[in-house]
């Protein structure tokens, strides 16, 4: 009897462990596992690229950078391909998690505009990680039947009482205190006690005022005229500004944050070919172009942009001018232990009365 | 022979426990002792005594009692009035008030930030009939109200079942014997009726105290509850040990006030554990 116990003991322990290692069984030659931010991937191209080249893709899709780190770094899953923006993949580089890529393998990243490169620089020196996949700015989105125009040009009028209970700030911390270091005229990337801290006594001056701390649900609050103006990205308010014709996007003077996000490749690759196929893939100008669509954010493909309307060409929501981007910066990761001072003093900003 | 195979039987659920209840919590347990490299510590608990996370621990306590309560004063009278009504109409108020339960709660809130939203349909009512709009969406009380609207189901039907176990004869026998209605009240109706209050008191409580969507959603990032804090811990700062021993600290609340009720309404049977 008791024998029996123990066998069935036993049993039970390797039935759990199975459980666990249930997901890693699965890998195959023939697949790929690609890991985005979610809505930034047309799924009709993804169904093309099984069918022209039979890899299987298993695609995964995330919130924040912060969430992809942590989803990462679980380490569950061995990811292939990860799309994610500019700090968070030197974050990674600096971590030794990437691997270079093999330019040979993808010769349609010359369909890219170098100019991006350039701008790929600021985190990855060499371009030797990271292809640019989408980029823009982050800018007020604003209510023009709402809101004074002369005013939007400055980051100050989130703080004008006229507009209390109307403003939308970002519920992430980097970016709501981008706006608050761009006005004190800090770097958004510093880890100055003083200037943080500058930085927290404004936001929590502007809470009263804020509507709500909101991402991704801030261009349906636009669109549905809830408020007055929000802080968004580039590519959002180009999409909600096909929605409702009273909307309008600018990029204050002090400055913004410039972002790309871009293909990697990570350590955890099982199959480095069949991502570089799929980067290839991504390059190809019809591709781009369902991509663009399908997501509306400004491409670094200058054959996309070339074949596009003028009049979208020239839409400087979507297409920021070069003037605008030379005037952001683009973020830098922070140490451990400046992530965790942000974080805190965010948390006193979030918890404030 | 016999004994094995009933306890074969319970395999599968004894499988799951360990899997999925007994393993994160020993996980929790691991992580919640721990500094990020591995080192024994006791700062991720102590971290609670931090103002901003006693902040959102006492705003959490005030936000669920305050929903308990209500759930409570609406539930009370609503279960006496079923209860007085006809077997089958009964049956269909009860039906009523479970129907919204087969939608997912998470579509519900949605629905709810939709309703009260600036230029939602109430104020558009509101706005027609000439009253003032009305300004919840994004305040603590938007919060306490959805909570009452989720989870007062679960305040409702355990004190209606106890209501609907107390036999007719007992209270008529007390009125043979010259008893008034309040008397009724107080010596009978409340003493059988408060395991069902229990089991209610904490089926709202726990799930109140411990909620973040529902603060997420409607209070538009401007209500960290402790649950937001943890989430946040998790999800956004990539710090598993904080998180993990501010989940043990919001445990053990959650086991003192079960302990606590249930040491109340140990008499009647009805509690949950």
């Amino acid at each position: 009897m008791k024998r029996k116990k123990t066998i069935l003991l036993l049993l039970c322990t390797l039935g759990i462990l199975g459980l666990f290692t249930g997901c890693g069984a699965k890998d195959s030659e023939n697949t790929l596992t690609v890991l985005n931010y979610g809505k930034y991937l047309d799924p009709e191209a993804i169904e093309m690229f099984e069918e022209e080249t039979g890899i299987k893709v298993d695609y995964e899709e995330y919130v924040t950078p912060e969430n992809m780190y942590t989803k990462y770094r679980a380490g569950a899953i061995d990811y292939d391909l990860i799309c994610t923006s500019d700090y968070m993949v030197e974050k990674l580089i600096q971590e030794g998690e990437v691997l270079e890529l093999d330019y040979a393998n993808i010769p349609l990243s010359n369909n890219l505009d170098s100019e991006y490169f350039e701008f790929s620089k600021s985190f990855d020196p060499e371009n030797k990680y990271a292809i640019p996949y989408f980029f823009g700015t982050v800018g007020i989105l604003y209510n023009k039947s709402m809101v004074e125009e002369s005013k939007v040009n400055s980051w100050n009028i989130l703080w004008d009482k006229d507009y209390s209970g109307q403003i939308i700030m970002a519920d992430s911390v980097r970016d709501s205190f981008m706006v608050a270091l761009k006005i004190l005229g800090c770097s958004l990337n510093t880890t100055d006690d003083a200037e943080l801290k500058q930085a927290q006594d404004l936001l929590i001056q502007q809470k009263p005022l804020v509507y709500s701390y909101l991402v991704d649900e801030a261009q349906d609050e636009m669109i549905s005229e809830n408020a007055a103006m929000a802080v968004v990205y580039s590519g959002e308010a180009g999409y909600a500004l096909e929605f409702n014709e009273n909307l309008a996007f600018s990029v204050p003077e002090e400055g913004s944050n410039m972002w790309i996000d871009s293909w990697f490749i990570p350590k955890s690759a099982k199959h480095k070919e069949h991502a570089e196929k799929f980067l290839n893939f991504l390059c190809r100008e019809d591709i781009s172009m369902m991509n663009f669509d399908y997501v509306y954010y400004a491409t670094p493909n200058k054959k996309t942009k070339e074949s596009l309307d003028l009049e979208l060409q020239e839409n400087t929501t979507i297409f920021p001018l070069k003037q605008t981007l030379d005037n952001c910066e683009v973020l830098k990761p922070l140490d451990d232990e400046a992530t965790m001072k942000l974080n805190l003093l965010w948390k006193e900003v979030k918890s404030a009365d | 022979m016999f004994n094995l195979k009933r306890q074969l039987l319970s395999g599968p659920y004894l499988l799951w426990m360990v899997g999925f209840i007994l393993m994160p919590v020993v996980m929790i347990l691991y992580y919640a002792f721990t500094t990020t490299s591995g080192h024994f510590t006791l700062l991720n608990i102590t971290s609670i005594f931090a103002s901003i996370h006693m902040k959102s621990l006492f705003l959490s306590l005030k936000l669920a009692l305050a929903c308990t309560a209500i759930c409570l004063a609406l539930s009370y009278p609503l279960a006496m009035i079923l209860n007085n009504m006809k077997q089958r109409s009964q049956g269909f108020i009860v039906f009523i008030f479970i129907l919204p339960m087969w939608m997912n709660f998470m579509l519900r809130i949605l629905a709810w930030k939709l309703l009260l939203s600036n230029n939602g349909v109430i104020n558009m009512v509101l706005e027609a009939i000439g009253l003032p709009g009305l300004d919840v969406l994004n305040t603590p009380s938007a919060v306490v109200f959805c909570m009452v609207y989720d989870f007062l189901p679960f305040m409702i039907l355990p004190i209606y079942n106890a209501m609907s176990r107390i036999q007719q004869d007992i209270i008529e026998a007390a009125r043979d014997l010259g008893a008034g209605t309040a008397t009724i009240f107080f010596k009978i109706i409340v003493p059988l009726t408060t395991p069902g209050v229990i089991s209610g008191i904490i089926m709202v409580f726990v799930p109140a105290l411990t909620s973040f969507a529902i603060s997420d959603l409607l209070g538009g990032g401007k209500v960290l509850l402790i649950g937001n804090v943890i989430e946040q811990a998790f999800m956004q700062e990539y710090n598993w040990n904080l998180g993990s021993g501010l989940s043990l600290v919001l445990m053990v609340f959650v086991i003192a006030s079960m302990a606590l009720m249930s040491s109340k309404g140990e008499k009647g049977g009805a509690s949950v554990w």
